[in-house]
């Protein structure tokens, strides 16, 4: 008997079937939601496109290439006012990277000292370290910069102190750094042979001094990485370790001593000057304040981050290390922290990202991040806020990717392996 | 069922995403039916724009904004005070966030085109200045090479600045803050040996230091700073308004009516030129929407320019900013309304 099972198997597609089917349910749904968030998007961009329209604004980024006319007191790369405003945006961009990168650093070393010390067994360094914690990450952040930039403010003496025969302020560290009411004047490095400097165009500039220590201390580095391969392959074929600290030492900071002998390099101290410390390196009151209070504050959050990432590993590995004969430094290095990492790095990650993003409170106390060049003065005079909010946000954009990007590249090497 | 349902889904995706932002009316009408003004002020600079003890604005742009009010809805009470910084003022008036600016601002070039506003007059001309410390014995701005100058960022004495220090072959370091509070603050704790805005700025913010006679500003002004109230551009109408209540205290000043005699004179004066104003003969107001009286009530708010100029910032005044170029055409200075006709 001959049936038509294809019939039977496959009806024929009803419009209906695109809710009551299993199969085309999920798929309806999508296109839907799809439909609405480009419509939805179409509609905020349709509507600022015509209301700038309304009022007789164009959106371009020609903006970008005019003088900017006003002045930056930070400046990483020359900058004058009779520069553009592309430029006055990654002198900008620079000041954000150097607040961040320094309060990255700082909060990882702050914040792992007392993530550990909060696991100490001694009662009261452990119970300190949690008031630190609490006291930092329970209260504002602008607050912190505020607060720490206006302790500047009031309690340090302006650069008129150090001034004449009984000076009411004196230099600390062998008359080398000045502490004022507006900046830390620290010794810059001068040289007796200035080898002169790499151009890389735009006005950027290498010393090439600055290029060989680099070439140095990288060089060095992997060096003492062959150095220490070796003495691997040795113990493997022999069974003896030959010493190498000795020689790691000499490959890494010999040629760095070389190199200061030739180029003849020594500490220049700032001198007062006029109104204001002169040939040393003024590091304002707000980079410091907003480099302390994201230290601080990151800090806080960090040690939490490494408490969790210890105590996620159970007791049970550091007991069978001691067990078999490990020291507690190799137990921790070992054992504990390649474990404890795999918990540690991706909220790190978080932290990094919300540290950079951070920085932008950097106007808050005259610290002329990308948000007080660009997103402040730029677009207040040039009146585009539209255009340098979008640059703004595609900056940080980029900017957190990369960061995050290469946290996961970090994070990929020091996971376990499963194998 | 379904099928409509979907269907009429997608229809009002495509009908929404169509639809823009309902097309803002006349400010006018806009004022008239909140019966509120919008005017964006200073966040508190003493004189020109600050909230007093009880939390009532008072101030040079404040009566400025009150007279608007007077005009427009007849009561100068109906005035809705928006605080805006150096940075976020015209954000404000572009927006529509307030109807009318008037906020010690520079009328430039480019605000007037590029930014989009109408600058309806000038209600003080100003221009940049120095203030120091008497201690430092500086006593020309010429002196200031090497110089930490604090200063409000997203402002012309920005520019300024720079320009000047350029021309002049010498080196600064700026602050760069927000708001006059905060420059306060910094001068006075030392952060920084200058402090620099408007003339009439400085003035202010001496006045409200506990040791005024210990701060000098110093004789170099750097700009012309033209400061007046300003309107978003396009409504013309609004502009004209704006324009012509800060021509009626002008003129009311010149003319000698003040907000003393202005009831009498409405009945007896036989000028010509104050009976259109007043609104005795002729229906000047309707011109512009508004009814015969608008200038009445507008110098009936604060007095006339002359009387705004001496309650506020005035010699009297713990400020004490002389009339200068801010004097009628007639006493020399640059103040000069066109006729009434």
């Amino acid at each position: 008997m001959m049936t038509d099972v294809s019939a039977s198997a496959d009806p024929p597609f009803r419009l209906s079937m695109l809710v009551n089917d299993r199969r085309y349910r999920s798929l309806t749904f999508q296109v839907i939601v799809f439909i609405l968030v480009m419509a939805g998007l179409w509609w905020l961009i349709d509507n600022t496109v015509r209301n700038l329209a309304l009022m007789g604004k164009s959106f371009n980024f020609g903006f970008l290439f005019q003088r900017a006319g006003y002045d930056i007191p930070q400046t990483p790369i020359p900058y004058t006012s009779d520069d553009t405003h592309l430029r006055a945006a990654a002198v900008g961009l620079l000041n954000t990277l150097i607040v961040s990168i320094l309060g990255c650093i700082a909060a990882t070393v702050l914040g792992v000292i007392v993530g550990v010390a909060r696991l100490s067994r001694n009662w009261l360094f452990a119970r300190l370290m949690t008031i630190f914690v609490e006291i930092f990450r329970n209260m504002p952040l602008l607050l912190w910069i505020l607060i720490i930039y206006a302790i500047f403010t009031e309690i340090l003496p302006p650069p008129n102190a150090y001034r004449g025969e009984n000076p009411a302020a004196s230099m600390i560290l062998f008359d080398h750094v000045a502490l004022t009411n507006r900046y830390t004047s620290i010794p810059t490095l001068a040289m007796t042979h200035d080898p002169g400097s790499l151009d890389l165009g735009a006005r950027v500039t290498f010393n090439w001094a600055t290029i060989a220590f680099v070439v140095a201390l990288v060089g060095g580095w992997f060096l003492r990485r062959v150095l220490l391969s070796h003495a691997q392959s040795v113990q493997d074929r022999t069974g003896e370790r030959p010493l190498t600290w000795w020689r790691s030492l000499a490959v890494m900071v010999l040629p760095s001593l070389f190199l200061i002998w030739y180029f003849g390099l020594h500490l220049k101290a700032p001198t007062l000057q006029g109104f204001n410390f002169t040939g040393g390196l003024n590091v304002s009151n707000g980079l410091v304040a907003l480099w302390l209070a994201l230290t601080l504050y990151t800090a806080a959050f960090i040690a939490e981050i490494v408490r969790a990432g210890i105590l996620a590993v159970s007791r049970g590995q550091s007991e069978a290390a001691f067990a078999l004969g490990l020291r507690p430094n190799r137990t921790m290095s070992l054992v504990i922290l390649p474990q404890a990492l795999r918990v540690i790095i991706p909220p790190l990650i978080s932290q990094y990202l919300n540290l950079t993003k951070n920085s932008s409170l950097a106007i808050a106390v005259g610290y002329m991040d990308l948000r007080g060049t660009l997103g402040g003065t730029t677009l207040n005079q040039t009146g585009r806020e539209l255009e340098a909010i979008v640059l703004m946000m595609l900056t940080y954009l980029v900017l957190s990717l990369i960061i995050s990007a290469a946290m996961n590249v970090f994070n990929a090497r020091v996971k376990l392996k499963e194998r | 069922m379904k099928k409509t349902v979907f269907l009429g889904t997608a229809a009002a995706a495509t009908l929404l995403s169509g639809m823009v932002m309902a097309q803002e009316g006349s400010t006018l009408a806009q004022v008239k039916e909140r019966d509120e003004l919008n005017c964006g002020v200073n966040t508190g600079l003493v004189g020109f724009a600050a909230p007093d003890a009880n939390g009532n604005w008072t101030g040079f742009d404040v009566a400025f904004c009150r007279a608007l009010a007077a005009a427009v809805l007849g009561d100068a009470n109906k005035v809705r005070f928006v605080p805006t910084t150096g940075q976020t003022r015209f954000t404000a008036l572009s927006s529509g966030e307030v109807d009318v600016l008037a906020r010690n601002s520079t009328w430039t070039y480019s605000r007037d085109t590029d930014l989009a506003l109408d600058f309806v007059g000038v209600n003080y001309y100003d221009g940049q200045g120095f203030m120091v410390n008497r201690e430092l014995g500086v006593t020309s701005a010429k002196e200031l090479d090497g110089a930490t100058i604090c200063i409000q960022t997203g402002t012309t004495t920005e520019l300024n600045l720079a320009d000047y220090f350029r021309a002049n072959n010498m080196n600064y370091t700026p602050v760069n803050i927000d708001s006059n509070a905060e420059g306060e603050q910094q001068y006075m704790a030392g952060a920084c040996d200058a402090y620099t805005t408007d003339a009439s700025g400085l003035a202010a913010t001496r006045a409200a230091f506990a040791d005024p006679e210990n701060h000098i500003i110093l004789p170099e002004i750097i700009s012309k700073e033209p400061l007046g109230p300003a309107v978003r551009h396009g409504d013309s109408n609004w502009g004209d308004i704006a324009r012509w209540t800060l021509n009626a205290l002008i003129a009311a000043e010149e003319y000698g009516i003040t907000s003393r005699n202005i009831e009498e004179l409405v009945r007896s004066s036989t000028n010509p030129e104050v009976q259109r104003l007043l609104g005795a003969t002729d229906d000047l107001g309707a011109m512009m929407g508004l009814d015969a009286e608008w200038a009445r009530r507008a110098i009936l708010a604060g007095g006339n320019y002359g009387e705004i100029f001496a309650a506020n910032i005035g010699e009297q005044t713990p400020i004490g900013l002389a009339r200068g170029l801010n004097a009628q055409w007639t006493q020399g200075g640059l103040l000069y309304a066109p006729p009434f006709r």
